[in-house]
């Protein structure tokens, strides 16, 4: 596709509500690639928790929303995995009794794009101007991200041209860090538990961050390690190429 | 002891939390590396997938073709509508021909109709014969794994066991020394035995040919020493023609062990025959359907079908990694476990199950004939909130509410507030449970729309 | 031909290359005779070539409980998996190549196959044959306790194959 002038942000309801600073990290770094940034304010959840949980009607009603608020947007960027996936794997199940509504779905999804897969797959931009940052990072791989969307290089790809910065791979990076929407809350202990084999393999790598694409994954191993007193920060993608300390 | 305090004690056991890091980890690595060597290993899953799809599409049809067939070879076919009827009629060969004991190989399938069970009450001594399964046997327990049923236990388990059970004093680092005192102890059994049950990988429908693939040899011995062989197949096992063979071998050993072909594999075709020294005179396959035509009628879940019983979704699986299989309700572990269980149990039997898992997507990766668990695992709670609501009146309710307030963006923006002014206070059922182990995150000031209303469109 | 003795031997199987039919005998009697009897030997075309004396053949199961070495042919071998394929056809049966803990498998060179892909292509009939076709990949094997290998389990725990021209 040619190179898009103007984007439009999906926050993501976790993003706008708990962690605006990455929303206004995900608007700098497209603002200095030289886009246009519009947020609609229609806009509020894709519906991922519902369909997860077994409730399509409801989840059904709240993506009819979204597709309403995104209809007059030229590209769609996001930054998370797992609402993108959401967006393109899943809403053609939700919309497959209603033929119109689901060619709009597809039609909208198909210029919906995750915020790494964005930058470098899109704008072809491996070097965002990133500042630099002294250290070392370790990435986790988001599941949907990784296996739904299929995105593992773009993030790397991203974090190797951050100045100073040395990524460090951990073991199991691709293993799931255990939050998995509702069952972060329906099974606490089991989730908390793959909350700490993958910070134990984060902080074995010697990093001072954690990155990844979705603040979902992010929010629950940041909340662990606080709890367990780990010296190890969470940090999106977004922040670290926007230049947040 | 329900699902949340299985998962609690398997949890708690620090040294169970060691071994199933180590095997999975283990077994994930080896058939990571074993699929890579593979050129065409993508096209291999998608050739499997469509020879399963085809079969368990017609199904019928391929079972009339395997029936006719391994009776043409001189084999009898038994249909067991359900496990009951399948121990029944093993009974019956039990009887008439006088049998004391009845060495068995490994058959998950003989596991999900408890003919252990029957057989001791019936007066025959079962003996297992897959050292695994010897141990789990000796210990009294299910399987902990699809094809590695005692991983859990260690060497000095096995140790106590053999001195308890068996009476023998054996160093537990003496593991080639445990192995052949099974091998001693199993060979008279073999011997003596008046039957031999196995399971069954996969049958070819066009020549009446049972499959058996292992590592061991225990299987071969089953079905070649006692004068009868009963093989016990899940009628989703069948698969079309010959040359399919080819493409399931090189995917089974591959997925579950990492090995380019197991030590042994069997193909048989009836009876000895004419001119053979040796070789069962009766030769039995019992079709066990067990719920299974219940499943391949639900086209969106017949696929659950295709499965082959490789483990290998077990093995990447990060809710199987931390609870391991006794924490599941029955025989089958694992995402597989967890999607066969609830369709062939029925929901009723363990309502959570389909939603113990975080949908990773790992197992749907790994699958050699392209399962999709997690869009299975999504129909099940689907299936779950709509036919058992009284299960979920709460869950539901904060559903509606939850939808009411996502369609309107000044609804959900009041919401966002409350909650983030609540913040840490907030009592309420998630993030109270959240915050028994985590720490919750601390409420901004503002949310991102109020910053970029403040901001206005350009920095 | 290198592809298979390079698996084979991989699986920890011995593979003698026989100059000629009498070699092969030698080898065979060698074996015995280091390792100890009792052998027995399956009556097949590959077999009767060595000209093994004073060897029984196979007659049935009860010949094997104390055997200590089986002989059989091969009557295939797979090159990329180090297999081999042996029917239970006429004087071979299914438990010579199983119950003793020492295999001898004689394999002529003009039968080894690339893959198991071959194999099916050449005997897509193989159920007409005999009422059983095994394929053996390396010694009998186990990993059930602590995923540590243990080899020879149930099944033979020492696999030769002597080749024949």
């Amino acid at each position: 596709m040619t190179r898009p002038r103007r984007v439009s942000l999906f926050a993501t309801c976790l993003i706008d509500q708990f962690f605006p600073a990455v929303g206004m990290s995900v608007v700098r770094v497209l603002e200095r690639c030289g886009l246009e940034v519009d947020f609609p304010e229609g806009q509020t959840c894709c519906g991922q928790p519902a369909f997860n949980s077994g409730y399509h009607p409801e989840a059904r009603a709240v993506a009819r929303s979204w597709l309403k608020a995104f209809a007059s947007s030229e590209v769609v960027v996001a930054p998370s995995g797992s609402c993108v996936s959401m967006i393109r794997n899943f809403y053609p199940e939700l919309f497959h009794d209603s033929p119109s509504e689901l060619a709009e779905a597809r039609a909208l999804a198909a210029r919906t794009y995750e915020f790494s897969e964005f930058l470098v797959n899109v704008l072809k931009l491996d070097d965002v101007g990133a500042p630099a940052r002294p250290g070392v990072v370790t990435l986790h791989d988001s599941c949907h991200l990784l296996r739904e969307l299929k995105l593992k290089d773009p993030a790397r790809r991203l974090l190797a041209h951050v100045p100073d910065l040395e990524l460090k791979e951990m073991i199991a990076s691709t293993e799931c860090c255990g939050f998995g929407g509702t069952f972060a809350v329906k099974f606490g202990p089991l989730s908390s538990a793959l909350a700490d084999d993958k910070l134990k393999e984060a902080v074995a790598t010697g990093a001072s961050e954690v990155v990844a694409c979705d603040m979902s994954c992010l929010m629950h191993l940041d909340g662990r390690a606080r709890r367990s007193g780990l010296p190890i920060r969470c940090r999106h993608l977004a922040e670290v190429l926007a230049g947040e300390s | 002891m329900g699902l949340d305090q299985r998962i609690d004690v398997a949890l708690e056991n620090l040294h169970l939390q060691q071994a199933l890091t180590s095997v999975c980890r283990g077994f994930y690595t080896v058939r990571e590396q074993a699929a890579a060597a593979v050129p065409d290993w993508e096209e291999l899953r998608s050739r499997a997938n469509a020879a399963k799809r085809e079969v368990i599409e017609n199904l019928p049809r391929y079972l009339d073709q395997l029936e006719a067939a391994v009776k043409a070879r001189g084999g009898q076919v038994f249909r067991a509508v359900d496990g009951a009827a399948a121990c029944r009629y093993i009974g019956e060969v039990m009887s008439r021909r006088n049998v004391r004991t009845v060495v068995k190989s490994k058959s998950m399938a003989t596991e999900e109709i408890e003919l252990n069970h029957f057989l001791e009450h019936a007066g025959v001594e079962p003996v297992e014969t897959d050292l695994g399964e010897y141990i789990i046997q000796l210990a009294g327990e299910a399987p902990f794994h699809i094809i590695a049923p005692s991983i859990h236990k260690t060497r000095y388990d096995v140790a106590k066991l053999f001195k308890e059970k068996l009476n023998v004093d054996l160093d537990p680092n003496d593991i080639p020394g445990m192995c052949a005192l099974a091998r001693r102890t199993l060979r008279e059994k073999f011997l003596n035995a008046g039957v031999g049950i196995s399971g069954v990988n996969m049958a070819v429908a066009e020549t009446g040919t049972v499959v058996i693939v292992e590592n061991e040899g225990n299987a071969r011995l089953c079905t070649s020493v006692p004068p009868v062989h009963i093989a016990v197949m899940g009628i989703e096992k069948v698969i079309p023609r010959v040359p399919d063979l080819a493409v399931f071998l090189k995917l089974l050993a591959r997925s579950a062990t990492g090995q380019k072909l197991s030590s042994y594999t069997s193909f048989l075709s009836g009876p000895r025959r004419e001119g053979e020294p040796d070789g069962p005179e009766e030769f039995h396959v019992i079709f066990l359907d067990n719920g299974r035509s219940k499943i391949q009628a639900n086209p969106r879940t017949r696929e659950a079908l295709y499965c082959i019983r490789c483990g290998a979704c077990l093995n990447v699986c990060p809710v199987y990694r931390k609870i391991g299989g006794h924490a599941y309700p029955w025989v089958y572990s694992g995402p597989i476990g967890a999607i066969l269980s609830p369709q062939i149990q029925g929901l009723d039997a363990e309502p959570k199950l389909p939603f113990a898992s975080s949908l990773c997507g790992a197992c749907r990766e790994v699958c050699p004939v392209k399962i999709r668990i997690p869009e299975l695992l999504l129909e099940l709670r689907q299936t779950e909130v709509e036919t058992a609501p009284q299960r979920h009146t709460w869950e539901r309710l904060a559903f509606r509410i939850w939808a009411w307030t996502m369609q309107r963006s000044w609804a959900y923006e009041l919401g966002g507030l409350m909650a983030r002014w609540l913040g840490d206070s907030m009592p309420l059922g998630p993030a109270a449970v959240w915050a028994k182990t985590r720490e919750l995150p601390k409420p901004p000031a503002n949310s991102f729309r109020e910053l970029w209303r403040k901001r206005g469109s350009r920095p | 031909m290198s592809e298979f003795a390079r698996e084979f031997t991989a699986l920890g199987g011995k593979l003698f290359e026989a100059s000629d039919d009498a070699a092969a005998r030698a080898y065979v009697e060698r074996l015995v005779k280091e390792r100890g009897g009792p052998a027995i030997a399956a009556r097949r075309p590959s077999v009767e070539r060595l000209g093994l004396q004073g060897i029984p053949w196979y007659a049935g199961r009860q010949d094997l409980a104390a055997a200590n070495i089986g002989i059989t042919q091969a009557d295939y071998a797979l090159a990329n998996t180090g297999t081999l394929v042996v029917f239970s056809e006429k004087g071979e049966g299914r438990a010579l190549s199983l119950l003793p803990p020492i295999h001898i498998a004689v394999l002529e060179r003009s039968r080894i196959l690339a893959s198991l892909d071959e194999l099916l292509e050449r005997e897509p009939d193989f159920p007409s044959r005999s009422s059983a076709m095994v394929l053996i990949t390396g010694p009998s094997r186990t990993a059930d306790i602590e995923r540590t290998l243990t080899v020879g389990v149930h099944g033979p725990g020492e696999i030769h194959v002597v080749l024949l021209g």
